[in-house]
């Protein structure tokens, strides 16, 4: 009898405790909290996720591809010359509003050359508030590649390049370029609290913030009046919840409905729940491991190709990414246009590595060292796993090395200044363009100290194929012209190319139309829930 | 008492300084710096590197930049994190109410649990629940936070259904926050659905936070009572003819509590420890995970400010605890 009490009162305080779930409102159970509501500073994809439910921009990144489509934009023409190009604004877009501010005009060129102004001009009243590092801005060559941004009328802006660049349009697409309302800031700088525009955000994007309590939750409202239409579902709410665990606790009952970054631990009991799909997509991102070729004995392509055959790539993925990552055979994502699939791997082959080796000078192979992150990276679970399996199938080859590591920033810092002989690093892309891979970690440009290219890698038939591409606006030319930079890079050999970690996303099969990004940015707008 | 208190508060102030020092060297010598850390694998340009070290005043010597936080300390300006660009100060107290309102439950917990249950053990010295108790004790007292905190969220939350998985209250509440603490905040607001929320969302992570502290306190009481009852007054109040319980609970156990009450004011340096722990398992929103963060991104400002804050509420705490003394024990107030 007294069992029978005890669980009816369990059921009752556990019916008590049941939160009933509104129809249409929708749970992300994020990583973590954002920097701020200020894209243009952020530098992480959490806060990226936050604040493209809120800004809209230029151009937009087609949901789940990498593909521009108009954004506030609803037309631009581009100049003969590829330097110009004239945007047409969409009229009628509204701003969202807040207690402290009232919109009283729509969208217009304002709005979008204080976007520019602020991040560009070190004079703009706007350029320190908050932080003057626009990280992004600058790291797509913006400040550089910039020559005028000017309003035609109150719908037309012109922005004149001081060379032609392919991918700005995909640059334009990016998340720092969100646009902030110009009267919002005006407004509160005249009140003495400029910061305000970047903690309490306007934006005229799908969703407007209700609010944000740190470590704990954002929530926003569908806004009625966006220009793309409201969204399917009312309201959108992320549920902070850092550890990887809990998350998965959560989505199983049904807490959350969609969360990043599961463990690989847990992989197998997502993929076993019923009310789970697990949504998988190889990212845009490369793990590698970075020849010097500015060093002896790396400078020898044979041994940059001997090296390459002598670890078994397939057992390192297998055992290091488990079934989180693919094999990479070019610098290149696969889901990246101008992938050129045609293109073999260097097979696991230690004899003719040897071979190879020999041929080169080195019978006996040599000492080198081999650097591995400290810490876990998204193209990357474990770097010194990865580097005592390379170590291992470098000594059935003579080769004898050496494995180092730094602290992360320290890490980075040497091997872009190039004092490795092999480093292990990886990429994430951010535009969708292969410029973004292809020049920015293999161009001559990258490869000076403290570049991006820590191959150090300059090689001119590559590095012609890579500029031509960049200043070409048709993309079937630059397509071949990719593919063929592709082929150079695997007789080159510059790196040994690990993986392409694969993005999973376990969602509750109520959810509706949720895309991967090929960013692996959470957009929620188009998603509906049953 | 009042010279006791000038004493005890004027040990304070180097104490103070000593925090503010070692903390401030302590976060310098973490390598790599914040505007390394936030740019990733992307880098950042040198020149753009050495600007914002000049902005940020990295690049001065170490103990100007010790003076010049001190100098701002002293005007209560603990500076601005690097990261959300926010005061220190207010994202402190944001953030502290949900790790005071989580270290109290799980206090409460510890005590009303640990106290009695160590008070029995000791007057049923080495039966089978003395000895159950000490042996789950030790057992507590070892468990890995994280791993015992996953454990119950398997079982109650996901397994069982009992609990929520973790924050401080159910997504679809929206209270505003007047204090801070969410079971108060609730009550102001008049719903009593929130409240409950916010009660169920407190269970576990209170369990995990306070099994440690539960666990000392249970030994301590038993090991306290255990040497009181042997004491000679004892025998005379039970030779007077009073009943069990009043020698226990009025002659013994007040007589034991200056040893639990030392050891009660120690475990709220242990429940900010574990908070950090506690609070990324829960995904609590306190100041546990914000330091955690802190030390990942080298969010200079945050370290030096959080852990002056909370070192100073520790101290606060333990100079509350030594003025207790006293009143538990007149022999002692009479002393000073």
């Amino acid at each position: 009898m007294s069992h029978t009490r005890s669980l009816s009162a369990l059921a009752i305080l556990a019916a008590l405790f049941a939160t009933p779930v509104s129809a249409k409102t929708l749970v992300y159970c994020s990583e973590g909290s954002p920097e701020n509501f200020y894209p243009g500073i952020n530098t992480t994809g959490t806060s990226f996720d936050a604040n493209s439910q809120i800004y809209s921009r230029i151009v937009d990144f087609e949901r789940g591809t990498t593909n521009v489509v108009p954004g506030l934009a609803e037309k631009w023409d581009i100049s003969k010359d590829g330097t110009v190009y004239t945007f047409h604004l969409r009229k009628g877009v509204k701003w969202h509003s807040n207690a402290n501010f009232k919109p009283t005009r729509d969208l217009n060129a304002d709005d979008i050359m204080f976007m520019f102004e602020r991040q560009w001009k070190p004079d703009n009243p706007y350029f320190k508030v908050t932080s003057s590092n626009h990280s992004y801005f600058n790291d797509m060559g913006m400040p550089k590649l910039l020559k005028s941004v000017e309003k035609v009328d109150a719908y037309t802006v012109k922005v004149t390049l001081n060379a032609p660049e392919a991918p700005f349009l995909s640059d334009l697409a990016m998340e720092y370029a969100g646009v902030q309302s110009k009267e919002y800031a005006d407004a509160m700088l005249k009140a003495g609290t400029p910061e305000k525009i970047d903690q309490e955000p306007i934006g005229s994007g799908p969703f407007y913030l209700v609010q944000y309590q740190k470590d704990a939750i954002i929530r926003y409202k569908a806004f009625p009046q966006f220009w793309g239409g409201k969204a399917k579902i009312d309201d959108l709410i992320f549920s902070i919840t850092p550890d990887a665990s809990v998350r998965w606790a959560k989505l199983q009952k049904g807490e959350c409905h969609v969360m990043p970054y599961p463990n690989p631990a847990d992989l197998d009991a997502m993929r076993k729940d019923p009310n789970v799909t697990v949504l998988e997509q190889p990212g845009l991102n490369i793990g590698y491991l970075a020849y010097n070729t500015t060093k002896k004995p790396f400078d020898d392509v044979r041994v940059r190709k001997a090296l390459n055959m002598a670890m078994n790539k397939k057992a390192i993925v297998e055992a290091v990414f488990l079934s989180t990552g693919v094999p990479a055979t070019n610098p290149i994502p696969p889901t990246m246009w101008s992938y050129n699939k045609s293109i073999k791997d260097d097979p696991y082959d230690p004899e003719a590595a040897k071979k190879l080796l020999a041929e080169a000078g080195y019978p006996n192979g040599f000492e080198t060292d081999l650097w591995a992150m400290p810490v876990q990276r998204p193209y990357n679970p474990n770097a010194k796993r990865i580097a005592e399996l390379m170590q291992a199938d470098l000594a059935k080859v003579g080769v004898k090395a050496k494995i180092v590591s730094y602290e992360w920033g320290e890490y980075r810092k040497r091997a872009q200044a190039g004092e490795h002989q092999m480093a292990q690093l990886g990429w994430t892309g951010d535009n969708g363009d292969p410029d973004n891979f292809l020049n920015t970690l293999l161009g001559c440009a990258a490869a000076k100290s403290n570049g991006s290219n820590i191959a150090k890698f300059c090689y001119q038939p590559f590095e012609d194929l890579v500029q031509k591409a960049k200043t070409t606006s048709d993309q079937a030319e630059r397509t071949k012209l990719y593919e063929e930079a592709q082929v150079i890079f695997k007789q080159q050999a510059p790196w040994f190319t690990i993986a392409h970690s694969v993005q999973l996303k376990p969602v509750r099969k109520e959810v509706i139309g949720f895309k991967l990004s090929p960013f692996g940015r959470h957009t929620f707008y188009g998603v509906d829930l049953k | 008492m009042f010279r006791f208190l000038l004493t005890r508060v004027s040990l304070v102030i180097p104490t103070f300084i000593g925090i503010t020092l070692l903390v401030f060297v302590l976060v310098r010598l973490i390598p790599g710096d914040p505007i390394e850390t936030m740019a990733g694998e992307r880098g950042i340009d040198p020149a753009e590197h050495a600007r914002l070290v000049h902005e940020y005043g990295f690049d001065k010597p170490v103990i100007v930049q010790y003076g010049l936080y001190l100098a701002r300390l002293i005007h209560g300006d603990l500076g601005r994190s690097i990261v959300t660009h926010k005061t220190v100060i207010e994202e402190f107290t944001s953030l502290f109410p949900a790790t005071v309102e989580l270290s109290l439950c799980a206090l409460a917990f510890a005590l009303l649990i640990g106290i009695p249950v160590g008070i029995i053990a000791a007057v049923r010295r080495n039966s089978i629940f003395d000895q159950g108790i000490m042996g789950l004790s030790l057992t507590g007292y070892s468990m890995p936070i994280f791993w015992w905190g996953l454990l119950l969220i398997l079982l109650f939350s996901v397994q069982l259904g009992w609990t929520p998985v973790s924050g401080r209250i159910a997504v679809l509440y929206f209270v505003e926050a007047k204090t801070g603490f969410l079971l108060i905040d609730t009550l102001l607001a008049g719903d009593i659905d929130a409240f409950w929320s916010a009660v169920s969302h407190l269970i576990l992570p209170a369990i995990v936070l306070g099994t440690v502290p539960l666990a000392v306190i249970a030994r301590m009481t038993r090991s306290a009572m255990l040497e009181v009852l042997g004491e000679d007054y004892i025998r005379t109040a039970r030779a007077k003819g009073l009943s069990g319980f009043r020698v226990v609970t009025v002659h013994a156990f007040r007589n034991a509590l200056i040893p639990v009450v030392t050891v009660i004011g120690l475990q709220i340096g242990v429940l900010f420890t574990g908070a950090i722990l506690t609070e990324t398992i829960f995904s609590w929103p306190g100041v546990g995970k914000w330091l955690i963060d802190g030390i990942a991104r080298r969010d200079y400002p945050v370290l030096q400010g959080g852990t002056l804050l909370i070192g100073s509420i520790i101290m606060a705490i333990n100079l509350a605890v030594d003025m207790t003394y006293g009143l538990i024990n007149p022999r002692i107030r009479h002393q000073r």
